[in-house]
């Protein structure tokens, strides 16, 4: 039975650890200019926590081997040194492991959400709603008109409570339900909700961001190559919440000036 | 303390045995029918919690596909048999909460601690015995109301275990699921807070004051200590929770405020609240939601520590250091909550704040792991049922644990977060592993309970197809995460997601095998209770004082004996009076007798 | 006093539910404080002035703990209490009885007002806080009538070490209340 129990266990890891290995299963190729940070924290942490999954799991089926189903003539033996090499094993490479982690993660973490957006970044202004995401541009004056949750009427289109006939900035306000942007320009989002939690998720772009009702929430990123990729729902939001999604368009900057004139043409 | 006598109250045991039939088996005060009480809770809300999983997983295969009979069952969910996305939301809602509340926690805590903590520290019985029954009272009430959730108009609860606002908390006009069900699974969960504080302060002040003669704090078993960590865990946990239930109720039902802020637009309507925060509850939700998790695992910890010795026979590997990582994982479990939001818009500083401790944490674990593999090593492994499920239980804790690494950091949580590697990780290192060892305190204690041996060849079997299943089920999980297939969802219609689509194929068919394979189990727990072996005081050869009474113990336990506890749980591999071993309740092993001088190495 | 060397599950299990109550309390105080920064509804009231009645009944009914714990601690070893034992309980329990009826009657006058449960985060607190409290406190009534049943037949030892336990959650109740009175006094 221990033999059985060791060879199974042994199966199981090495299986595993083999799709795990030859990325079967793999993020997207990243097309943002943080995901590298991302994508390489996330390989060193595969390795570690890979190395030490393979190892104590062929450990234990080791010791199983082993030290299963024998007689009572060989004589129990306590692991070499007790338990002092593991306290001392635990803290000191575990130890170490999460001291890099950590000044290594928080580099890329400070990097995608501590720091400032750069100056001239793209401002976009995102909402959340049930089951749909609406992205707003300033138009040429540069400027966001106000929100007015009472002015709002998905019926009519004011999605975002728009008030053009009392709010100048308002008037030239461009409203899509796709999100344009131009490639290697840094994008500024705020994300707001008109009602309920969701989120904001690019796979491809390494970027994840919830939206919390009553707050107004800034992300930012550089997409580094064009084409068409999704922007799904994370945050449970009601029956909707699997068809939650629109289409992020990064496009050279020409096909972008055009499709904002086209835009605004409307 | 440790060092103190106790002299219990002669008082101690302040109730007779019962004599009709509702004082006997329904409003028992006798800790081990309550326990019992627990344990068939658990065992019912398994099986929901279950068959919701096997429901979810059809339809995550086959979306478009009707189920046979389900049709029947929940017409307006499921028209012609084919779930509709808020069904499907629901029964997600439903199995977390199931699971998580009335199996992970009753089952290896309430359950298992009610019947062998009085026990094991040589009580007759809780330091409460009334508030004792009210505790699974309550919490069984607090089943029957989330039970009620799945027969209300509106649709049963729809929001997640995590139940977060506002989309819990503004009612009817976000959708199916946010009437009466939604305020009943929050009155359920209220409900549930009571009934966990009420056995928790039992736990503890029985293993404070109810020790018998001889048990100092260092010589309760490990089991003991775990249920004992855990309660004061708990205590925190819950007292927490409740208030944070008791807000989202008024939020719903009388126009409160809490955690609904201004100028909402919900179903075109502009929602009347102002003012609330939706993080206030996510944080009061996970610092009761993080500690939750160890809840769950803590138990197991003791459950496995308890019993791996006993077929190893050989003692645990630095008994105290596994005592220390418990207690050090429950104090740094209070300082964790915020890794479940990193990205749910507080401020990302303190994001990096919540990831160092909940990198941290995984030393102690770690330790308990290495504890754990270390007292494998030079054994005399005897592989009954138990003694497998406990060698799995370390597999599968390994595995979900490493995912841990991932999810603790900020950086890669910005890609895994809500994706299945969650998944995969906290039902690996939450669910599985707490299982597994429910799993090995059943083999393990069943004898004593019920006084018959359950069936090594069908535990077994019982073992290896759930063994191979839950690796089958799980671990594909973490690839689908990696991918960056995301969680709730209950169709993938999107087009990056298609391509996984023969994946969940093949987790489903090895849930729905895994399930079925859990019908041995039932089979053999049941099919024993007649006609199993009869089992003898102490089948296993174990120390604890659990085994030197009869099989079941009588109603006070010790059958008016009062034990004096002469050695430690941990006497294996000695030279004993009847074999290998020395029992806790005697006679004493020579001072000689100390672990370290078992032979050569 | 031998009592002392039993170990107590009854003060164990008090001294655990205040642990507990307490932390109930601290998660209430610490959504109040992230719930009034930054929320520009928080409309100001004066709390009602029989608040301040309330509170001297409340100290009253734990100064009359005292006195029937210092009757029993004045018993003997042997034989039974005193009857002013009992009777001072009774005190203390009517005192009880008398303060909940005074924040109902809080209640009602804060109603009176206009400020009702949902009107505004202040009031929702307020509402939220007394009541909690209030439950609690009835709670403990119920917890000290038990005790007044239970010492009239037990012996001093024993019967002082469930008055001690008693007396242990019915001033926690007190404290807990002036800490309320406190916070509302400064946030309400």
């Amino acid at each position: 039975m221990g033999k059985l129990f060791a060879v199974v266990l042994t199966i199981i890891t090495v299986i595993s650890a083999a799709l795990f290995a030859m990325h079967v299963w793999w993020p997207p190729v990243d097309i943002s200019a943080h995901g590298p940070g991302i994508d390489h924290q996330l390989s060193e942490t595969m390795l570690s926590a890979g190395i030490l999954f393979v190892v104590s799991q062929l450990a234990l089926a080791l010791f199983v081997w082993q030290y299963g189903d024998r007689g009572d003539q060989r004589p129990i033996k306590v692991f070499p040194g007790g338990a002092t090499p593991m306290v001392v094993f635990a803290i000191l490479l575990v130890g170490a492991e999460v001291l890099a982690l950590t000044l290594v993660g928080s580099k890329v973490w400070a990097n995608v959400f501590m720091a400032q957006a750069p100056p001239g970044s793209l401002q976009i202004d995102v909402q959340a709603e049930q089951f749909a995401f609406y992205f707003r541009y300033p138009g040429p004056d540069g400027k966001f008109g106000a929100i007015n949750p009472e002015k709002i009427d998905d019926a009519s289109g004011n999605f975002f409570g728009l008030d053009p006939a009392n709010d100048t900035t308002a008037r030239d306000d461009i409203v899509s339900g796709t999100l344009a942007i131009p490639v290697n320009r840094p994008i500024l989002l705020t994300l707001h909700s008109k009602d309920l939690g969701h989120s904001f998720y690019v796979p491809e772009l390494r970027i994840q961001q919830d939206f919390v009702p009553g707050l107004l929430i800034p992300i930012h990123f550089t997409a580094t190559q064009t084409g068409k990729y999704e922007i799904v729902c994370t945050q449970l939001c009601g029956l909707g919440h699997f068809n939650m999604r629109a289409y992020v368009e990064v496009m050279t900057q020409d096909q972008y000036s055009q499709w904002l004139t086209s835009q605004s043409a409307q | 303390m440790s060092e103190r006598t106790l002299t219990p109250e002669p008082v101690a045991h302040q109730h007779g045995p019962p004599t009709t039939f509702i004082r006997k088996y329904v409003f028992s005060l006798d800790h081990k029918v309550i326990g019992k009480q627990y344990l068939g809770l658990a065992l019912l809300a398994v099986c929901v919690g279950m068959v919701l999983s096997w429901l979810m997983r059809l339809h995550l295969g086959w979306p478009s596909a009707p189920i046979p009979g389900l049709g029947k069952v929940m017409p307006t969910g499921a028209p012609g048999g084919v779930m509709t996305p808020e069904l499907y939301l629901s029964l997600m809602t439903m199995h977390g909460t199931i699971m998580v509340f009335f199996v992970l926690t009753t089952a290896p805590f309430a359950g298992f601690g009610n019947y062998f903590l009085p026990i094991q520290v040589g009580a007759e019985d809780m330091a409460f015995p009334h508030f004792n029954m009210m505790s699974f009272w309550t919490t069984f009430v607090a089943f029957l109301v989330l039970i009620a959730s799945f027969f209300v108009v509106e649709g049963p609860a729809l929001s997640g275990w995590t139940a977060y606002a506002p989309l819990s908390a503004v009612g009817k006009d976000a959708g199916p699921g946010q009437g009466l069900g939604q305020t009943l699974w929050g009155i359920s969960i209220a409900i549930f807070c009571v009934g966990q504080l009420l056995g928790g302060l039992n736990f503890i002040a029985t293993t404070l004051d109810l020790r018998t003669k001889g048990m100092s704090l260092a010589r309760m078993p490990y089991s003991t200590w775990a249920w004992f960590v855990t309660s004061v865990i708990g205590l925190i946990a819950f007292a927490v929770l409740m208030p944070a239930c008791i807000m989202l109720i008024l939020d719903r039902v009388a126009g409160t405020s809490f955690f609904i802020p201004a100028g909402l637009v919900i179903s075109d309507r502009l929602q009347p609240h102002a003012g609330g925060s939706p993080l206030l509850w996510q944080h009061l939700f996970w610092f009761f939601g993080h500690p939750e998790v160890y809840i769950a695992i803590l138990p197991a910890f003791g459950i496995v520590s308890h019993i791996l010795p006993v077929f190893a026979r050989k003692p645990l590997l630095g008994p105290r250091v596994l005592i220390a990582c418990m207690v050090t994982i429950g104090f740094l479990s209070y300082t964790v909550w915020g890794h479940h939001m990193f990205l749910s818009g507080m401020n990302p500083f303190s994001a990096i704040l919540f990831s160092v401790p909940t990198l941290i944490i995984t030393i102690p674990a770690t330790v308990a792991t290495l504890l754990w593999i270390g007292t494998v090593y030079g054994a005399k492994l005897r592989f009954t049922t138990p003694a497998l499920f406990c060698l799995g239980f370390i597999s599968v804790f390994v595995s979900g644990g490493l995912s841990g690494f991932f999810l603790a950091q900020p950086s890669i949580d910005v890609y895994l977060h809500a994706t299945y590697f969650v998944v995969a990780h906290f039902h690996f290192v939450m669910a599985v592993a707490a299982i597994f060892a429910t799993f090995a305190g059943t083999y393990f204690w069943y004898p004593k309970m019920y006084g018959r041996m359950m069936n090594e060849t069908l535990g077994k079997w019982h073992f290896w197809l759930t063994f191979i299943g839950v690796y089958c089920v799980f671990m594909p999980m973490h690839y689908l995460g990696l991918a960056g297939n995301v969680r709730r969802y209950s169709a993938f219609t999107d087009d990056y997601l298609q391509p996984l689509i023969p994946l969940h194929r093949f987790i489903t068919v090895a849930a729905l095998f895994t399930g079925a394979a859990q019908l041995i189990f039932l089979y053999n727990l049941f099919r024993s209770r007649t006609r199993g072996a009869p089992a003898p005081d102490n089948p296993w050869a174990a120390t604890s004082l659990e085994w030197s009474t009869s099989s079941p113990p009588p109603f006070d336990n010790f059958g008016g004996r009062h034990l004096v506890v002469e050695n430690g749980p941990n006497e294996y591999g000695v030279a004993g009076p009847a074999g290998d071993y020395a029992m806790q309740a005697g006679p004493a092993l020579r001072p000689a007798a100390s672990p370290s001088r078992l032979g050569p190495a | 006093m031998d009592d002392t060397l039993h170990a107590s599950p009854a003060k164990t299990g008090v001294w655990v539910a205040v642990a507990t109550i307490a932390m109930s309390f601290a998660a209430f105080t610490s959504a109040m404080v992230v719930r009034q920064s930054g929320a520009t509804e928080w409309q100001l009231f004066r709390l009602p002035p029989i608040l301040y009645l309330n509170t001297l009944l409340l100290i009253g009914s734990s100064v009359t703990l005292e006195i029937s714990r210092r009757r029993a601690a004045a018993a003997g070893t042997a034989g039974l209490l005193p009857l002013p034992v009992r009777f001072w309980l009774t005190v203390t329990l009517g005192l009880g009885l008398l303060f909940v009826s005074g924040q109902v009657i809080a209640w009602r006058a804060l109603a009176a007002q206009g400020l009702y449960l949902s009107s505004s985060p202040s009031s929702s607190f307020f509402y939220v806080l007394t009541g909690f409290h209030g439950l609690h406190l009835l709670g403990g009534a119920v917890g000290l009538s038990y005790v007044r049943h239970r010492v009239a037949g037990m012996p001093p030892g024993p019967a002082r070490n469930l008055l001690g336990a008693g007396a242990i959650y019915w001033h926690f109740m007190g404290g807990l209340w002036l800490y309320l009175l406190l916070i509302l006094a400064i946030r309400a």
